[in-house]
């Protein structure tokens, strides 16, 4: 369902992202893993059309982008309303409620009526497990509660993939379990999910596949039980060394 | 030594309360027809070209961008007095000639304009830059983004630098005194040109000043207070 073919991206003279190919069957839980300044995170937003990538291909859910050719603004915003985002630091909204953050899409995006939004809204929260603070602001919030709200924001757009971004590295450890079982869920349930973590026991538990990045390519990548126990690449072994 | 010379001479202490009784009325009255609405209608102009200009500088293409910065660099670059004068004493020459009052609504809109479009645009690139992203991310286009989550948050950011530069704009509004606008300032210099008691007249005008500025404060601290929850998180300080 999601196609990546030869994506490459440069900041200035510095490739960052080297002619990276995957695919991502519907429903299984991809996890990036790879040293500081791989390119993880700069991969992930070119998914979603932060950063526009210099060449390449990427096809989700039957939208094909050629990045060698120029791409429209309302291409890269289709998009992202197929991709949902949620980013180390939350990035919620500050001005808006826990509901207002999460029916704001619904509301703006795709012009929904409000009270249809809310409906929305608090079914989200109770999954998550905060439809008793729906009427906080962000700020009267732990981080783990509001990185469920950014969870519950991404989801109310309906996307056909979440990417996750180191989601439990801004956070105090007691805080971390409660996100990672929120994604926990919606694996099992089905959600297509690709994920930047250093949380290895929950890639190993979690992940169908686990990518290793390096220096901007994909080293190598298989099951979890594979990359984690049996790696074949040198470097897959020094970098597993180095984190464990 | 003033005041010892007042107290000690009842005919003059009788001469000074006939003045403060017959001027205070004339001086109050200048605020409130002239002083008042002079900085409310032009701090309302000037914040809608503030706004725009803050727009045209972050957003615009190159034109815009330079139209923007030309106008902000003039105003900000030259005194507001020499600008009164250019509009009021200097424009009749070319054969347009303003009266004075709309010739100081003129001069201090264009001024206000320049200097919030600073503090907007401030404001405005304060926001973080994952908060557009995060924008982008839930599917917004840029001016959805800009409407519905850059925008709320900067406002946060700009109203109290704004309410300082209203407040400072009630007083500059005594310049306009000096292109013949009859507020409260130029009535207390007519006031003062009969009687001689400069030093009494004007330090009126001042209180009466004062008072203005002390409410308008009063009222800015409430509503900074009521934004406080919001600012603690705007700007990304967490
Ligand atoms: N906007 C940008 N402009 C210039 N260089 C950038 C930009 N974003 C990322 N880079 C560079 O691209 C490289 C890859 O960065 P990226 O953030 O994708 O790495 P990462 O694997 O996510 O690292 P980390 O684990 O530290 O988050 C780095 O060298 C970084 O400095
Ligand atoms: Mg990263």
């Amino acid at each position: 369902m999601i196609k990546i073919r030869g994506l490459q991206k440069s900041f200035h003279d510095q490739e960052v992202i080297k002619n990276i190919d995957l695919d991502i069957s519907p429903g299984s839980v991809v996890v990036i893993i790879g040293p500081s300044g791989s390119g993880k995170s700069t991969f992930l937003r070119c998914l979603n059309g932060l950063e526009i990538p210099n060449n390449g291909i990427i096809e989700i859910d039957g939208l094909q982008l050629d990045f060698s050719k120029k791409v429209t603004q309302k291409q890269i915003i289709d998009l992202r309303r197929r991709t949902g985002m949620v980013f180390q630091n939350y990035a919620l909204f500050p001005h808006l409620t826990v509901i207002e953050n999460i029916i704001e899409g619904l509301i703006t995006v795709k012009k929904l009526p409000k009270i249809e939004a809310i409906k929305i809204g608090e079914k989200l929260l109770e999954k998550v497990g905060l439809l008793t603070h729906k009427d906080y602001y962000p700020s009267q919030l732990s981080g783990g509660q509001e990185q469920r709200v950014a969870i519950a924001r991404a989801l109310a757009m309906d996307p056909k993939v979440m990417l996750f971004d180191e989601p439990t590295s801004a956070l105090d450890p007691e805080l971390v379990n409660e996100v990672l079982k929120v994604m926990k869920d919606l694996a099992n349930e089905g959600m297509t999910m690709v994920i930047v973590t250093h949380e290895m026991k929950f890639a190993e538990e979690v992940a169908n596949e686990v990518v290793f990045f390096d220096e901007g390519v994909i080293i190598e990548h298989g099951p979890p039980s594979l990359i984690f126990h049996n790696p074949k690449k040198e470097r897959t072994k020094k970098f597993l060394s180095l984190i464990q | 030594m003033y005041l010892n010379s007042i107290f000690h001479n009842p005919e003059r202490l009788e001469r000074l309360i006939n003045i403060a009784s017959s001027s205070f009325v004339p001086l109050l009255e200048g605020a409130i027809t002239y002083t008042l609405p002079l900085t409310v209608i032009t701090f309302t102009i000037g914040l809608v070209i503030a706004f725009f200009t803050a727009l045209a500088r972050i957003f615009g293409n190159r034109f815009l961008r330079g139209i923007a910065q030309g106008y902000v660099s003039i105003i900000r670059g030259t005194p507001l007095l020499v600008q009164l004068f250019i509009i009021f004493y200097g424009l009749p020459t070319v054969g347009l000639t303003i009266s004075p009052f709309p010739s100081a609504i003129i001069g201090f809109s264009l001024n206000v304009g320049a200097y919030a479009s600073e503090i907007i645009r401030a404001a405005i690139l304060s926001i973080p830059k994952v908060q557009w992203e995060a924008a982008y991310s839930i599917g917004m286009t840029r001016s959805q983004a800009i409407r519905r989550i850059i925008l709320p948050q900067a406002t946060r950011v700009a109203i109290p630098p704004l309410s300082n530069s209203f407040i400072g704009l009630i007083k500059d509004t005594s310049l306009a005194s000096l292109i013949l606008v009859t507020e409260m300032f130029r009535r207390a210099q007519e006031i003062a040109a009969t009687n001689y008691e400069f030093l009494f007249v004007y330090s009126i005008a001042a209180f009466i000043y004062w008072v203005i500025c002390f409410i308008f404060s009063i009222i800015q601290g409430k509503i900074e207070g009521r934004l406080d929850r919001f600012v603690k998180t705007v700007g990304g300080v967490r």
